[in-house]
């Protein structure tokens, strides 16, 4: 096990190390950053004074070190577009994003599992086949429109709920959080759907899928033939059994879902790190791509690291079974 | 003429008719359905300037005091302009066949260049195995552990700032790469695995032992036998492309305004939900599901043709 979490993090620490690499490269080679900071009419001594400054003379190595130094401090430098460090914008933006994706999170997985328990145990039914069908529609809906129909359905049509920004926010000392107001809530309802339903309806196909699986299996027959319970044999055995592969595909989604939010966040124009990225994107403010990508990585890293250990905690065969070497 | 001629060896045409692939279109409804819609999409939009009812891009025929009009069966509505027209006057109808060649075009041109990197650099990898493998199999890794919209967007975003005053053909350049970049692992690693199991078969020892060049074996014996599962992932690509295009171009950051796709179109007309005009952006968004619900079904039904197991 404990080989199984040294290569583990080996490997993440590679995905960084190329991440922060590809992030550099985009500082070095993307738009000159001497020319941008003196303007037009510098002369040639300010330029090499600037680049000295800059230690963009150093050699490559020494540069790179130097950027990762810096990214390791949270230090990406200022903003193209706004002027302002960039460190200073996202961590302005984070909260909104973080409160977004877990609300959306919470939602796929409180009634995605469930349903598709239920989709699993009463199949056939007319609910369970409106459940599948609902969730293959589910699938191949583009979040946008998902968002759009959304906001025609109950903002325009009904006007029950906002559908523009966070709405009132309270701030806890820099962390500012829409969850202790009811304007907040209500502004998060809609966005906190449109970003579920996707990982919502993958939930539900994949428990019902594996539930369908498990109950097939000897053990299940076994504990029917003690004489348990339906609901023992269900959510004791059956359910547990399942949950591996949720439990991967959940941790994998948690990264896609920072990713849809970018897409959330434009049609509702939620002011999080998505929108702050889309605009770095249009208007090729580099510095704010950059250390979007590296945060981005870092919560994927952390995630699948997370998602790794947690196999442990479900799976009791993991732990005395050698890891299978590589694919 | 000639009618007592003995009949010549089937054609190509002929002996796909009397298939198995065939066989199994026909009997499933579903793949039926899917194809007419799929062909009735692609026809309108491939022949959008003669099927189109008007040209919505000839500023001489667009008429302003038309503009906003709602679709021909809700009232104030006018036949000419069956679906509404949008705040400049322009018929939606025919709005939506051009956009549907631009989503089209860009969706089936990024996944051939993905199918081509893919499957050469699969066959590459597969074959030289070693270091080389070792190399683009770690790649594909990294590009794997990211979603596929965020690499795209990356890759558009370098592109606008390597070239910031690109030139329209060139943003569709730039279009076309970031989508296939983000494509190209899943060919890839499936060829690679076809290529691992078809490089120890006898026609290629036997090819090899005869002294065919390694390219040559490459290309002539092992691609046409690891191509069957490339086509099915292709078909479905295409519905993943279209939608990546759509996303990105109503995230603003797609294809040239010049040009609208099905994706622009929709951002256009968000803006003016909320003053009544739904039409403006719920059409071209109907358009898209129809496209990616109809070529998803047909690749999900290839997959099933084509799987020799199911049978």
């Amino acid at each position: 096990m404990l080989a199984f979490i040294l290569r583990r993090l080996a490997q993440a620490f590679v995905v960084m190390l190329s991440v922060a690499f590809i992030a550099f490269m985009l500082f070095q080679y993307v738009g000159d950053p001497v020319a941008s900071m003196l303007g037009q009419d510098a002369t040639a001594e300010q330029r090499m004074q600037l680049r000295a400054d800059l230690g963009l003379d150093q050699p490559f190595p020494v540069q790179f070190a130097h950027f990762v130094g810096n990214a390791l401090q949270g230090d990406f430098g200022l903003s193209l577009r706004q002027g302002r460090s960039v460190s200073a914008l996202i961590v302005e933006r984070l909260p909104a994003t973080l409160e977004l994706s877990i609300v959306a999170a919470l939602i796929a997985l409180l009634v995605g599992i469930p349903l598709g328990v239920y989709a699993a145990l009463r199949r056939g039914t007319f609910g369970s086949q409106l459940a599948m069908t609902v969730s293959l529609i589910g699938v191949s809906l583009p979040t946008f429109l998902i968002g759009i129909l959304l906001i025609l359905v109950f903002s325009v049509t009904l006007k029950w709920l906002p559908s523009f920004g966070r709405g009132d926010v309270v701030n806890l000392g820099g962390w500012t959080t829409g969850f202790l107001s009811f304007d907040g809530w209500r502004h998060l309802v809609l966005p906190a759907i449109t970003l579920s339903v996707f990982q919502l309806a993958l939930i539900l196909r994949l428990v019902r899928a594996e539930m369908l699986e498990v109950l097939r299996t000897d053990y299940i027959k076994f504990a029917r033939a003690r004489g348990l319970p339906n609901r023992a044999v269900y959510f004791g055995h059956a359910l547990k059994n399942t949950l591996v592969p949720v439990i991967t595909i959940t941790g994998l989604q948690l990264g896609a879902l920072i990713a849809f939010a970018i897409i959330t966040e434009t049609v509702f124009q939620w002011p999080g790190m998505g929108l702050l990225f889309i605009q770095a994107v249009q208007f090729a403010d580099v510095p704010v791509m950059a250390a979007y990508l590296c945060l981005v990585a870092l919560i994927f890293v952390i995630v699948n690291l997370v998602v790794d250990l947690l196999y442990f905690a479900v799976d009791p065969r993991l732990r005395i079974e050698k890891p299978a070497g590589g694919h | 003429m000639n009618t007592t001629a003995v009949p010549a060896a089937p054609g190509a045409l002929a002996r796909f008719f009397d298939g198995d692939v065939w066989h199994s279109f026909k009997s499933s409804p579903m793949a039926i359905t899917a194809a007419v819609i799929a062909a009735v999409c692609v026809f309108c939009a491939v022949f959008a300037n003669w099927v189109a009812p008007h040209n919505p891009f000839d500023l001489a025929a667009v008429n302003l005091s038309d503009s906003r009009l709602p679709p021909a069966w809700i009232e104030g509505g006018s036949g000419t302009y069956l679906l509404g027209t949008d705040d400049q006057g322009r018929d939606i109808l025919s709005a939506i066949m051009y956009g549907a060649r631009i989503s089209l075009f860009v969706g089936v041109a990024s996944v051939l260049v993905s199918m081509v990197v893919g499957v050469g650099l699969g066959l590459l990898s597969g074959f030289a195995g070693g270091k080389i493998d070792a190399l683009i199999m770690r790649v594909c890794d990294v590009m794997l552990s990211f979603p596929s919209l965020l690499v795209a967007l990356l890759i558009d975003g370098v592109g606008r700032a390597i070239f910031p005053n690109a030139h329209d053909t060139l943003a569709f350049g730039v279009l076309i790469v970031a989508i296939s970049l983000t494509g190209w692992v899943q060919y890839a690693r499936t060829v690679r695995g076809s290529t691992l199991v078809e490089r120890n078969r006898e026609y290629v020892q036997a090819a090899r032992v005869i002294g065919v060049k390694p390219s040559r074996i490459m290309f002539k014996h092992v691609l046409p036998n690891v191509m069957g599962p490339v086509l099915v992932l292709a078909t479905i690509h295409v519905a993943a492309a279209i939608l990546t295009e759509a996303t990105l171009s109503f995230l603003g950051v797609g294809v040239p305004p010049t040009s609208p796709s099905l994706g622009t179109l929709i951002r256009i007309g968000n803006d003016f939900l909320f003053s009544g005009e739904w039409w403006i952006t719920i059409f071209p968004g109907m358009m898209l599901i129809l496209i990616a619900l109809s070529v998803n079904l047909l690749g999900d039904w290839l997959r099933d043709a084509l799987n020799p197991r199911l049978r």
